[in-house]
This record gives C-alpha cells, structure tokens and sequence, in this order.
C-alpha cells in the first residue's frame, strides 16, 4: 500500500499512467478464493461470495468460487454451497500436489487460473492461508493488492474497485484503487462482511482444469498439521454476545468484571489494544484492525474510548453497548446505548440486571 | 551462514494523532521505533547466528533518518547494516517495495550468498503483511509465513524445518535453503543490547545505497512509478446517522441505568432475548 498522501489529480503524475491498457480490457468477473482446510470451508470465504455477488451485480458480471484441492477433498460439495450463497460458476482443480495447504502449488494453480480466465476482480480472506497466497500472486502477476479490506466498492467513474482499509495504525481510513493492472485483488479480514442467506435451489457450473506440477517439483514439503486445543478465544470472531474492556478498567484485577458479565450472558470476553500490549489479557483476545473482527447480536465495550482501529473490529454488531466515564469518547459516536460512568460500577450493576432479568422474564413467558 | 534481516522504520502507531478537522496525520513529536514485529525476526535471526555462526545483516528501505533504526539493530548484534535510500523509491506500495528489497537482497548476496531472509510478520503502519511474500517470489525462494518456531535448520544438506501458524492449528513444514520467513510475533524475547554493542552501534558506518547501488535493474519497477495502487482518498470515519442514547449514572444511580438499558436493549432486539435465555437453558 502507498503512504496515505492528500488526496491528489492523477494527471498530474508524470509518469505513471492510470489508462487500462487496451489487452486488459477483457478481463471479467468476480472470483472469490474458497479457502478450505480438513474438509471444511472457512466462513470467510462466503462472506466475500455474498459480497462478491454485489460487485458482480453493479458490474453486471459473473461471480466465480476458486477451489483447489487433493483428490479426497469434497471439492464438489463445497462448490454446490459456493452456489448456494451466490456464486455463478466455480473454477476448480484437483491435484494430489494440493493435498493441503502449501505456497507453491496454490500459488501456481490461482496463477494459471487467473491468467486462463482473466477475472477482473480476485477477493481473498485475510487469513495466513489468503495473505499468504495473495502476495505471492499479486506478485507473480505484478497486480495490485490491498489487505484487510473494509470496504468493496466499485468505482462509478472508472468501473474499478474502490478497496477501503484502515491505514496509519487505524487512524484514518484510505480508499485504494488499482487502475491500470488487472485483476484487481484485496484481502478482507474474517467477520468484516456478513455472512449471506444460502439458497440451496441455486446451481452453478464447475469448469475443471489442471495444475501442471508433479510433487517432485516442490520444494516444501507438509510433514504434519498439529491442531490447536479447542480454545474459548477461538470462539471470539463468531461469538453472539461480547463484552470488551480497556483501559478504562484502570488495573487488571478489574477486568474480572467484564468476564462476569460475559459470563452471565454466556458470551465471549474482548479487549481492546491497549489492555492487550499491557498484558492484560491474551492477544487472542484483541478486537480490533491488528487483532479479531466480531458481529455479535450484543457488543458491550467498557472503558474503551473507541479509535478507528477498534471500530472497524466490532462496528457491524446488532447492538452495541459502551460505558465510558468521558461522555465525549469516541465510542459514543456509534453505540446503540452509551452509559457515561465508571465501568468499575456500571459493570457489576449491569451483570446484575442481565441476570435478574433473564430468569424473571423466563418465569413470566412460562 | 549468511541471514539477512529486512526491517522498516515506522511511527509509533500508539502516539499518532489525527487533526480533528484536517484529517491529516499529526507527525511532529512521533518518534521512530524499529517496526515492533521485526524485532522477532531480528532475535530469530541472531540465534541462528548464535547456533550456527555467520553473519547478519540487517536491510531497511526508507529515508535517511532511517539509519537510525538500522543502528538500534545493530546494537542488538547485527553484523552489517544496509540502507536502501533514493527519492525515485518514494510513494512506492508493497509490490514496488519488495522489487526494491528483492534487488539490495540480490546485490548483498553477492559477497556472500545469502542462506535465509527474515521479515516481521507485517508493519503497524501499513499493516498489509505482502511485502514478505513478494520478495521471496522475486528472489525464487521458498516462502514460509508465520513461523511460530524453527524446529531445525542442517547446513549441511540446507533444509530446515519449521512451524507455521495456520487457522485452527499449526502446519510443520520441511523445506530447502534459501528460503524467506516471515516471523510470528511473541514467538522469541529480544536480547539486551550489551555496552559495547552499543558503542559499536553508536560508531558504525551504515552503508547506503541509491537505487544504483542496490542493483535496481528496472527503475520503472519501483517507486510510484512501480506501484499499481493509488490511493485515491483519506479520511476519517463517517459518523452513524442515528444517535447513541445517552444515559447518565450521574443523574441516575449505576443500577437504574443498568436495567434501563438492559430493557432497551430487549425492547430494541426480543429475539436476542429469547437466544440468551434458550442459551441459559443450554
């Protein structure tokens, strides 16, 4: 990504052009990476096919799921769901060489794909398996890239994709646009977009090719995949409910409070930067650009001012709660409920209304 | 052993300020730190040296006060220190960023062929983790992000092994030299700069290359020129239409305005309450 800079007139660039040139032209559609691992697809992924459907629909184009997979990965199952959220076809290739997850041979086969079918637009989940990939095709293709995308927009002026993202740690946002190089391609974090309705009627077409590498030809080789303990703050990114604190909870003693609360609302416990570099709280924690996005039902943030950094990780929750003792935080600009106080008090009085209340309206429903 | 380190000088993220009405970044008093995730490359890098021996060398592309980030490196133990400087770099994005490193890499190589490079995972600045990645596709390396730990590296035969984070687990990967690793963050503690270290550092001659000098073949590669984003506007965050609604414990007692909020928030959204409560029964 270049340094942000005052927004400037193209023309006046000597030197670099922003005209498509006339052979890339032809280059058409939407294509989404259909990121999968031990025989699951990562939500991330339909996130983009339901966003990707809208950047189709206003460039009246098609949408495309990649797949790449080893023999035994149910390739066509995903591609059947790929239709379900929106995708038109699906481009696929199976090769024992893609028996899990390596660089190279991912790299090759989106590479081949990319340049036998020229999409105009490749979306891909910013996840070690997207970013991975995506910089090493964006390179060998010498296109532009955008990570951690908050936005996907198509420009009205030059038909191309505006991509959004938080930028100086989080303190503004920039728009970037690839102009004169296709395709264009941007990485978005898990949760940033929603999930869409799956309609199990659509159907697609599976257009198969080939990869063209034999194992000897690779390098790295996947010796063994250790899977991690099943781990609460795994839960995090798809949590309902999510209380948060910052530092506002002045020590962290205090933060027992906030596990209070999620606790009685059988949530999921957040944090804000801050709190995380203080060692408060396990990084895996951290909602935020640089740690997890959520969209829970509830978000209640505590002693949290609200930077960009932090917004853009949690502004898509149903409701959002915030306690902050300054009623000019940040955070009351896009809260549903802002209760200006001290958290330290406002926590407990609230896991207590939370919890009288839940069973007292279960008695009156029965 | 030969290991080259690529680290980048960045603003303190934490102390940036936005001017409320300009929307322009506030830069004066915002001290330079070395990018905090390259710090774990850096110490990564020295333990091999200390395992193995050889050298370090630490690269960083950017102006001339950048020297002084290579310098703090320096004084944790790196051997050499090369800055990559030239004002046709400037405005470059993350594919004319690595086409310029790939190049100081190439040319740094040829005193004495460089075994792995080292990058942090990615910068706070920029966040985008991509220029790891297109470096080692420009250099034909093998590309291993995310490493967590290096479970083995044999000269001899030139392979290592190592553990890569990946969703839901960690991948061991075995691969040949050269290779390229991104460094995962808290996966090492960085070493005391001892005192003659730092009076080394303080002293040393970091060597600095125009875009001549650090082999740059192609200059239309680099640069603005070199780069096929734009960025076509900043700004700052639109605020929401609708308003927060306001509740002060100042007026009220923290409990009443607990359980007021607590009925909004189910006459806002019933259906959550029904999940929390069918949940409880879980």
């Amino acid at each position: 990504m270049s340094e942000p800079q005052a927004p400037k007139k193209p023309a006046a660039r000597a030197g670099r052009s922003f005209e498509l040139p006339e052979h890339l032209k032809s280059y058409k559609g939407v294509w989404v990476f259909v990121e999968h691992d031990r025989g699951a697809v990562h939500p991330v992924s339909w996130e983009l096919i339901g966003e990707g459907r809208k950047l189709a629909d206003t460039l009246n184009a098609q949408l495309a799921g990649v797949l790449l997979g080893g023999p035994d990965d149910p390739l066509d199952r995903f591609a059947s769901e790929a239709f379900g959220f929106g995708a038109d076809l699906c481009y696929m290739i199976r090769d024992p060489v893609l028996k899990g997850y390596r660089n190279e041979p991912y790299t090759r086969g989106l590479t081949r794909l990319v340049n036998e079918h020229q999409p105009e637009i490749v979306l891909l989940g910013a996840t070690s398996m997207g970013r991975d990939l995506a910089g090493s095709v964006a390179t060998t293709l010498a296109t532009g890239l955008t990570a951690d995308c908050t936005e996907l927009k198509i420009d009205g002026a030059s038909r191309a994709l505006a991509a959004t993202r938080p930028t100086f740690g989080g303190s503004l946002l920039c728009t970037i646009m690839t102009l004169a190089y296709r395709p264009q391609m941007a990485t978005v974090r898990p949760r940033v977009m929603s999930m869409p309705r799956a309609d199990a009627g659509r159907t697609g077409l599976i257009v198969e090719s080939w990869l063209g590498l034999l194992e000897t030809e690779v390098v790295t080789k996947l010796i063994d995949f250790i899977a991690d303990a099943d781990s609460d703050a795994n839960h995090l990114a798809y949590a309902d409910v999510v209380v948060s604190g910052g530092k506002g909870l002045k020590n962290p003693e205090n933060f027992r409070l906030v596990r209070e609360l999620a606790r009685v609302l059988g949530g999921e416990v957040g944090a804000s930067r801050p709190v995380v570099q203080a060692g408060w709280v396990e990084a895996a924690r951290q909602v935020g650009q640089t740690g997890k996005t959520v969209r829970p039902r509830l978000y209640i943030a505590a002693g949290i001012s609200g930077a960009i950094q932090h917004r853009v990780g949690m502004e898509g929750s149903d409701v959002i709660v915030a306690i902050n003792t300054d009623p000019n935080a940040p955070i009351f600009e896009f809260a549903h409920f802002g209760i200006v106080g001290n958290a330290m008090q406002v926590l407990p009085a609230l896991t207590e209304a939370f919890h009288s209340h839940l069973p007292v309206r279960e008695r009156q429903a029965a | 052993m030969h290991v080259v380190v690529c680290i980048k000088q960045v603003p303190d993220s934490a102390q940036i300020r936005v001017h409320p009405v300009t929307n322009t970044i506030m830069r004066q008093g915002v001290p330079a730190i070395v990018n905090p995730y390259d710090l774990f490359a850096l110490e990564e890098a020295l333990r091999l040296k200390d395992r193995h021996g050889g050298r370090v060398t630490v690269l960083c592309m950017g102006p001339p006060q950048a020297e002084e980030a290579l310098r703090k490196c320096v004084s944790f133990g790196a051997d050499d220190a090369v800055l990559v400087t030239d004002r046709a770099f400037a405005g470059a994005d993350t594919l004319a960023t690595s086409y310029a490193l790939a190049s100081a890499i190439r040319t740094i190589g040829l005193d004495q062929a460089v075994d792995v490079v080292f990058t942090g995972k990615q910068t706070i600045d920029g966040d985008t983790a991509q220029v790891g990645p297109g470096i080692a596709k420009r250099l034909g390396l093998q590309l291993l992000t995310y490493v967590s730990r290096i479970v083995e590296l044999d000269l001899g035969s030139a392979h290592i092994t190592v553990e890569r984070r990946a969703e839901g687990g960690v991948q061991v990967l075995h691969t040949a030299l050269p290779c390229l690793i991104t460094m995962l963050e808290n996966t090492n503690e960085l070493r005391f700069a001892d005192m003659d270290s730092m009076v080394r550092a303080a002293r040393f001659e970091v060597r600095k290359w125009n875009k001549d000098a650090a082999g740059v073949q192609d200059a239309s590669k680099i640069g603005l020129k070199g780069s096929p984003t734009v960025v076509s506007k900043v700004f700052g965050p639109t605020p929401r239409a609708e308003k927060a609604e306001m509740f002060s414990v100042e007026q009220s007692s923290a409990r009443d305005a607990a359980v007021t909020v607590v009925e909004k928030i189910f006459t806002r959204n019933p259906a959550l309450r029904q999940d929390l409560l069918e949940r409880q029964g879980a």
